[in-house]
Parts: C-alpha cells; structure tokens; sequence
C-alpha cells in the first residue's frame, strides 16, 4: 500500500491540520517510506492472536459515581486563548 | 566550599544532615549552575530561581523541626511534559507556548511531598517525539559530552534530553524524564547517566501531557543506580486519577541495590546482535555479562524472535495514540489559537503552525493507520504483533531473571547529522530500548563504558512486570563492576 499526495492532503484533513502545500513531496514521500517499513509485519503469523490495546493485565477500575471534584471555572478558563464573562470565545460554529 | 555539581542525591542529604550547607544553599547553587550552562547547552525550558529559594527555605524549616522527608532540600529537574502548577508546561511545543497548568502531576506532588525543590523546566522533543532533542520548540539541546579532541556539537538524545544534559552537567542531583519507546533510558547511555523506566502503571500518568498513553512512562535519571532507585520508589504508588495505575505496595527498591545477582539467571537475547553496531557496545555487552558472571549470575543465551518487529509495530501504534491524544489542542480552550475564515480553517492553521514536522508527521501517520479501510490492517495487526511481543518476554522469564542488552546501537551523535536521513534512521535509536514500552515492563540503562572516542555507552537491564527490585539489584552490580566514574570535561560555563 502507498500514499499519494491526494492521500496526504485527505489525511492533513481529517486531522485539522493545515495542508502543509511546501512540503506535500517531502511527506509523501516519508510516509510512504515508514508504511513500507512496517509492512514487515506482514511476515508475522497473528492467526488466533487477541489485540494487545494496553499492558494492564487487570480489569479497569470501578469507583462510587460520586461528585469529588469541582468549581474550577476560573482555573479551567485562565489558559483560554479567548474567555469573556466566564465563558470560552469560540469562532462562530453553528449557521 | 562544596563543589555541589559533583555531588550525588545520597551526598546532599547527607550533607544536609551534617549540616555542612543548607537546602538554600544546594539551591542557590543549582540555579547558579543552571543559569551559567543554560547559553550553551540550553536544556530548559525555564529556570526560577524564587520559587527554588522559597522552596528550600520551607525544606530548611521542616528539616530544622525534625520533619525531614526521603528527598528533603534536594533540587529535582523536571521535565516540561510534568505539569507543575503555575509554572510554564509547553512540551517544547508551540502550541503550549504560555500553557501554566492549575494542576500538579501526582509525580511532581510526590517528590515535593518528599521534600524536593523545584528549580527549572527542562527540554525534551516536541510532545516527547524524537530521540536527539532536537525536535524542541527552543531549539536542540547540546550534550555536555564531546568526542575527545574535537569540539563538534552533540545531541544528548531524546526525548528527555534536557533533563539528561542538565545531571551530566551537574545541574541537579535527580530529573524526570517519560520514556515511551527509549526516551529516559536512550538519553540517559548518551550522557553517562542511569535511568529507569519502572513498569507500566508504577508511576501515574496524571498530569503528565500525553504522547501514547499505553506507551508512556515516567522515571527518573539519576547520577547513580542508588539515587535512581531512590527516586523511582518515590515516584510510584497507586494514583486513584490514573486508571491504569497500579494499585499493590511499592517495594523497597533503594534496598534491592545491594543485594548482589548471586545465583540469579540472566539472559543474552542473541537478536539484539544488530548489523552495523559498533564493535565498542558488542564488546561492552560481553564485558557486561562476564561482570554479573563474575558476582554469581548464571548467564545463559536466549531468544526472543519478535524483536525486529517491535519498532514497526511501535510505529503504528504510538502514532495512532498520539493522533488521538493531541487531537485536544484545538485552540479553543487552551495553548495557542491561530483564526481563520471559520471554525475549521481556525483548527487547521492552529495546528498547522502550532505543531513541528515531526508532531505533524506523526499525527498523519496516526491518522491514516487509524481510518477506513485501513485500521485492520495496520493498527489491529500491531496490537495482535504487540502481544506477540508480550509473549516472547513472558516465555524468557519462565527461564532467567533478568535480561542485559546495550541500551543503544550507537553513543551520541552530532547535531544536525541525521537532518538529511530518513526518519526511519532517526527511529533507529530506539531498537533495543522499544520492546520495554511495548510489553510495559521495567528496564534501565547503566553507564558502562567509553568507546573510543571517549562517549559514555550504556548497558540496559530488563525484567518482568514489577520486578524493579532485580532490575536494581542487576543494575547496581553493573554499576560496582563498571566503576564508571568519567564526567564530561567542562566546557560550558
């Protein structure tokens, strides 16, 4: 499997990244690079093998679904790029 | 006087039993020491001086009332991926630039708990993405080591360079680091310095920025196996806000150092035998064995198959974590905000200019190997591959107690050397040091030796999960059989 540069600016879009338009040959060329490296992993046998999505061996936790934490606003708000009235400034999203 | 830069961590706590200086005193000096190194090897981020003197005046007061904690007064680097409250946490991103958290790390909250004075924030590649620290938003970060005779610039290694160039240098007497495919343990060989990387869920991720959260893993440098013992003890214990931490007693890894190898097994995984690797690590490696052979260990010859396939398997799946996980810097609720046209233009030209080459490289690998039509056969088979991964480690300790391979395939290289190579080359780095991320057990790298050149090399012991205390034990027979005592010749203040 390859990448083609259509594929890179797909990608940069599903990312929310800016198409990076100087540098489209260079990353599609590295991608492809690195997707043929791990093409090796084609050689191994995973028939029968379960996923492996952490290293945790036990169960996840279950807490009381208790309130423990809270009336942070201010915290939550003061490294906000954008904040008036206790409130995040966002572009306009909805039309 | 006290020439504190060439102090260990045990040495200033005994020192400041003895009363022979003060907790200000360590810290004034520290922050000196930093301030003079920081123009030419500029590993941090931020150095503040108030906060060290405050902090060592409150050490000071409790040791005075008989109130000393296992870390009193002793100042502790702190990489700038551990959000310390109110204090700049940027990751060496620009996206962070300005980011001052409202929240401590349960690591850093330890090691204050413990008596630790914070005095600066040290470099690390961008988002903990690189392994010569030279990805950072502040620009590389020099090694205070050199080649004899030669006075060319050389990478500390990564990510948590900073962190490492600072302890070599005899700024601090302990630094964090997080190691998610090397990033404390490749450094660490680098700078002559040891470093550990307990097992997954030892140390809390809470508060720490995420890269690839299965993956991640704090731990400490220290300037000896003891010190880092010291350290990696009080850095772990079962944190309620992280999930995955782990919730049994923390062992007395500090008393593990001394206890000898006498009739342990250790096992010499003949892939780790690399093509290309310098005949220096190859002989260190054997040097390494005849030395535990020499204290009573049995080493024996073992394989573990799936070695090769753990850095492209790592190189799936990190990317596909850290896709994810920095999908949050969006521009809206914190870090820096670039506006657009509209909403999505806004999100795009905050992350296009916010996130470096290689953060933006990696979060579009992620992206593909995670969409449709296309996750089966990269992501999914990595996870099937990892556990294979697993498998292997688990089969190995059915039979030996430890493994010992280099921690990397070369010592540290120039600045700028591998700008023109492919990442893949740069991903080299991590080959022997990856597998421990992958199967979330412990290992650290111990100095062992010089090449020829005169740069420190590193052999690396592993374990099985929560074994730190063998890892110690093996790590500190190393360390007495070594007798690695060379410090980069000062060149830098």
């Amino acid at each position: 499997m390859s990448v083609t540069k259509d594929d890179v600016r797909r990608i940069a879009r599903l990312a929310r990244i800016a198409e990076p338009a100087d540098r489209l040959d260079s990353l599609t060329n590295e991608l492809n690079g690195i997707l043929d490296w791990v093409e090796q992993l084609g050689e191994v046998d995973v028939t029968g093998v379960e996923p492996m999505t952490t290293p945790v061996q036990t169960p996840l936790p279950l807490r009381p679904d208790n309130i423990t934490d809270g009336g942070k606003r201010d915290d939550i708000l003061a490294n906000a790029p954008k904040a008036e009235e206790g409130f995040f400034v966002v572009p306009k999203s909805v039309e | 006087m006290t020439e504190f830069t060439q102090l260990s961590l045990f040495d200033v706590l005994d020192g400041l039993e003895k009363k022979d200086f003060s907790a200000v005193d360590v810290a004034e000096a520290t922050v000196k020491a930093a301030e003079a190194a920081q123009g030419a090897l500029n590993c941090f981020t931020s150095i503040d001086g108030d906060k060290a003197k405050e902090m060592a005046q409150a050490s000071d007061a409790r040791r005075a009332k008989g109130e000393a904690g296992a870390l009193e007064g002793v100042p502790i680097a702190i990489k700038d991926l551990f959000g310390v409250h109110g204090v700049e946490t940027s990751a060496s991103s620009n996206i962070l630039k300005g980011f001052k958290p409202r929240y401590e790390s349960t690591v850093t909250s330890k090691l204050w708990d413990a008596g630790a004075v914070f005095f600066g924030k040290t470099s690390m590649d961008e988002f903990a993405m690189g392994s010569s620290n030279e990805t950072a938003a502040t620009g590389p970060v020099v090694n205070p080591w050199r080649a004899q005779g030669s006075d060319e610039k050389l990478v500390p290694g990564g990510s948590s360079g900073g962190s490492a160039a600072a302890l070599a240098a005899g700024i601090s007497y302990g630094a964090t680091g997080t190691d998610t495919g090397g990033s404390i343990r490749q450094p660490a060989a680098f700078t002559g310095l040891v470093g550990a990387k307990p097992t997954y869920g030892r140390c809390s991720r809470w508060g720490v920025v995420a890269f690839a959260s299965s993956l991640d893993h704090p731990g400490p440098f220290g300037k000896t196996v003891k010190d880092t013992a010291l350290l990696t003890q009080i850095m772990s214990g079962h944190d309620p806000k992280d999930s995955t931490s782990y919730p049994g007693e923390v062992p007395d890894m500090v008393s593990a150092v001394a206890r000898g190898v006498k009739g342990l097994k250790i096992g010499i995984p003949k892939e780790y035998r690399v093509d290309g690797m310098p005949s220096a690590i190859d002989t260190l490696w054997e040097k390494g064995a005849q030395w535990l052979k020499e204290q009573g260990a049995e080493v024996v010859e073992i394989s573990l198959p799936m070695t090769k396939y753990a850095l492209p398997a790592y190189y799936i799946i990190a990317p596909a974590e850290a896709s994810s996980n920095l999908a949050r810097y969006d521009g809206m609720r914190f870090g820096q905000r670039v506006e657009g046209e509209d909403l999505i233009d806004t999100y795009e030209k905050t992350r296009g200019e916010g996130f470096g080459d290689e953060v933006q490289r990696r979060i579009l690998i992620g992206t593909y190997v995670l969409s449709a039509g296309y996750y089966d056969a990269y992501y999914l088979k990595a996870l099937k591959v990892r556990r294979k991964i697993l498998e292997d480690f688990n089969a190995a300790f059915e039979g030996v107690d430890a493994i010992l391979t280099p921690t990397t395939p070369s010592a540290a290289f120039g600045i700028g050397s591998k700008a023109d190579a492919d990442p893949i080359e740069m991903y080299l780095n991590d080959i022997f040091t990856v597998t421990a991320n992958i199967a979330g057990i412990p290992a650290m790298s111990v100095p062992a030796g010089l090449d020829k050149n005169g740069l420190p090399l590193g052999l690396q012991v592993i374990t099985k999960a929560l074994d730190e205390e063998t890892m110690f034990a093996v790590g500190g027979a190393l360390e007495q059989a070594a007798g690695f005592t060379a410090k980069p010749e000062q060149w830098w203040a």
